[in-house]
């Protein structure tokens, strides 16, 4: 069996919805070593019950992780020589990916949707174009590094058995090292935007950054979260937090609610696989309405306080 | 104090994109346009530049064309660029990129190097890292924040539940989110005086590293095609047939 390992991180004292999926195609692949950086122990049983064999565990502490993590992921590496090492596209998945590929010496395979071990090497498949292309990219060797985008895979349990544990000791890193001073949870208001069963997006259609507002008052009747275009986190009218697409976030919801959003590649590409899509949007040649279930031509500025209305007398 | 700003041209996102037929790389014309994320990072380095009485030096890897975006940068403000161009790095993985990029900036020096978090047309998302381990620095990720008194250097680091306080000391590689500040815009002054500004073109043997690439694009195909749907235009009830549509989704 190919050894796969799979690094998880931990979220709010739990391991990620991002890193359950990478476990559960994890176990498709081959005998899977979870590597775990947070501090619940706890938590290894649920890897266990995601597809994991085994654990790596490693507590950065106030450390920055992603050099003390690398360093310690290549020595290991080089010594167990695994056929695969999957990462998710998130932010200190990609911190420890870079470092480690620079150590190895080894090629990232980025932004992956799918992938597969082959006879020489490894395959991998990437959305390109808004998603309307698959190039797949093939690697030769092994110990391959693949990062993976959120929802490519459902999270499944199964009945997994408790993973026996190895501790990963963090070696300094000297020159590279940097400290976590200080971390803060912002509070937020309804489910989390890569989690919501629906979620209205606004894009630079509403006009102004007071439009905004009326995104946010759809969103509250139907509990959904609240999502961004690009153009209008660049233009700072909402945190990059809230930012749906190629850079931003990955979204599968059940309803996907675009107001006045174009449709550009860069957005397109992250929530085009939601269950049902409803655009609004005032240029009927607009590239949303060519994956919108229903697309309303119309000004956002008429439509969206109607919606309103509707939603909160009910 | 030396600060270094990796900058990117790129096809003009409003045009669309093609790729070469037998290699599937990404055609590039000769007009290519500055990388729009990366306007933050130039403005983050000419603030810090001004603040420090430091350089601002922008390095790039890519065919420079007629390298207008690269004049867009200097006409920000920056004093030179450096664009590493070889027709061996065609095709160039992140790795490649970021030894390219990485002898480049080892050969200027530097104290902070800035970078946007991924590129709008290959965003790989792993550069500045990958530029950190080779160039034996901290990488401090995803800033939405970034201040320096010339010795240390603190940013807010974007996580999935908020943000960290990071920081480290100089030398360090720094990425920045889009809105970290508020980019100028170039003034005429700025436009007429990035003509004269320097451009130095340097190449694998120039720079001395390994160029090999170990990914290849095997196949390029169609994605299955999601089914059309209805579009209507909005007369006065559009919103109904919305609200419909969420009730047969069982949403409200």
């Amino acid at each position: 069996m190919a050894d796969i390992w799979v690094f998880v991180e931990e979220v709010d004292g739990v391991p990620s919805t991002l890193s359950l999926e990478l476990l559960t195609k994890a176990r498709e692949l081959g005998d899977v070593t979870a590597i775990y950086l947070g501090s619940n122990e706890g938590a290894f049983s649920t890897l266990g019950e995601y597809g994991a064999n085994a654990v790596l565990h490693a507590d950065a502490g106030d450390r920055l992780p992603s050099g003390p993590v690398a360093a310690a992921l290549a020595d290991k590496a080089a010594a167990d020589s695994p056929s695969l090492i999957i990462f998710g596209q998130a932010y200190t998945d990609r911190d420890i990916a870079g470092r480690l590929s620079t150590k190895l010496g080894r090629g990232v395979l980025s932004n992956a949707s799918d992938v597969r071990l082959t006879d020489s090497g490894v395959e991998t498949d990437h959305e390109i174009f808004g998603g309307s292309q698959i190039a797949t990219a093939a690697m030769d060797g092994d110990t391959h590094i693949v990062l993976v985008r959120p929802k490519s895979f459902a999270a499944e349990p199964f009945d997994g058995g408790a993973p026996s544990v190895v501790g990963l000791d963090l070696p300094d890193v000297g020159a590279s090292e940097a400290t976590v001073t200080e971390t803060h949870v912002e509070e937020r208001e309804g489910p989390q935007l890569g989690d919501a069963n629906v979620v209205v997006a606004g894009g630079r259609g509403l006009g102004a950054a007071e439009s905004f507002d009326m995104v946010e008052r759809i969103a509250k009747p139907l509990g959904a979260a609240t999502g961004a275009t690009r153009a209008i986190v660049d233009a700072g009218w909402v945190p990059y937090a809230k930012q749906v697409g190629q850079t931003g976030k990955t979204v599968k919801p059940d309803v996907y609610i675009a107001a006045g959003i174009s449709g550009a590649m860069q957005h397109l590409v992250g929530m085009k696989d939601s269950a049902t899509i409803i655009a609004i949007n005032k240029d009927p040649d607009a590239p949303i309405f060519s994956v919108a279930d229903l697309g309303v031509v119309g000004d956002v500025h008429k439509v969206l306080p109607q919606l309103i209305e509707a939603l909160e007398n009910r | 104090m030396k600060v270094v700003v990796c900058v990117k041209q790129i096809p003009d996102p409003a045009t669309p994109y093609t790729l070469e037929e037998d290699t599937a790389w990404l055609v590039r014309p000769d007009d290519q346009v500055l990388d729009d994320t990366d306007r933050y990072g130039v403005e983050m380095g000419l603030q810090i530049a001004d603040a420090h009485e430091g350089t601002v030096t922008l390095v790039s890897m890519g065919p420079s064309g007629n390298a207008q975006g690269i004049r867009q940068a200097l006409a920000m403000g920056a004093d030179k660029a450096v664009i590493i161009e070889d027709d061996a790095l065609r095709g160039s993985d992140a790795l490649t990129t970021a030894k390219a990029l990485a002898a480049a900036i080892a050969a200027e020096g530097f104290d902070l190097v800035i970078a946007g978090t991924e590129s709008t047309d290959g965003y790989s998302g792993v550069i500045p890292q990958m530029l950190a381990e080779l160039l034996d620095a901290p990488a401090l990720t995803y800033a939405t924040k970034v201040d320096t008194d010339g010795t240390d250097v603190t940013i807010n680091r974007q996580t999935l539940a908020g943000y960290d306080v990071v920081q480290s000391s100089l030398p360090a590689v720094v990425s920045v989110t889009a809105g970290v500040v508020e980019p100028r815009y170039p003034t005429f002054k700025g436009i007429m005086d990035a003509k004269k500004k320097p451009v130095e073109t340097k190449s694998v043997s120039d720079l001395g590293f390994d160029a090999a690439v170990g990914q290849t694009v095997k196949s390029v195909a169609d994605a299955p095609e999601r089914a059309a749907g209805r579009k209507i235009e909005d007369e006065g009830e559009a919103f109904s047939e919305i609200v419909a549509l969420l009730e047969d989704r069982k949403v409200i």
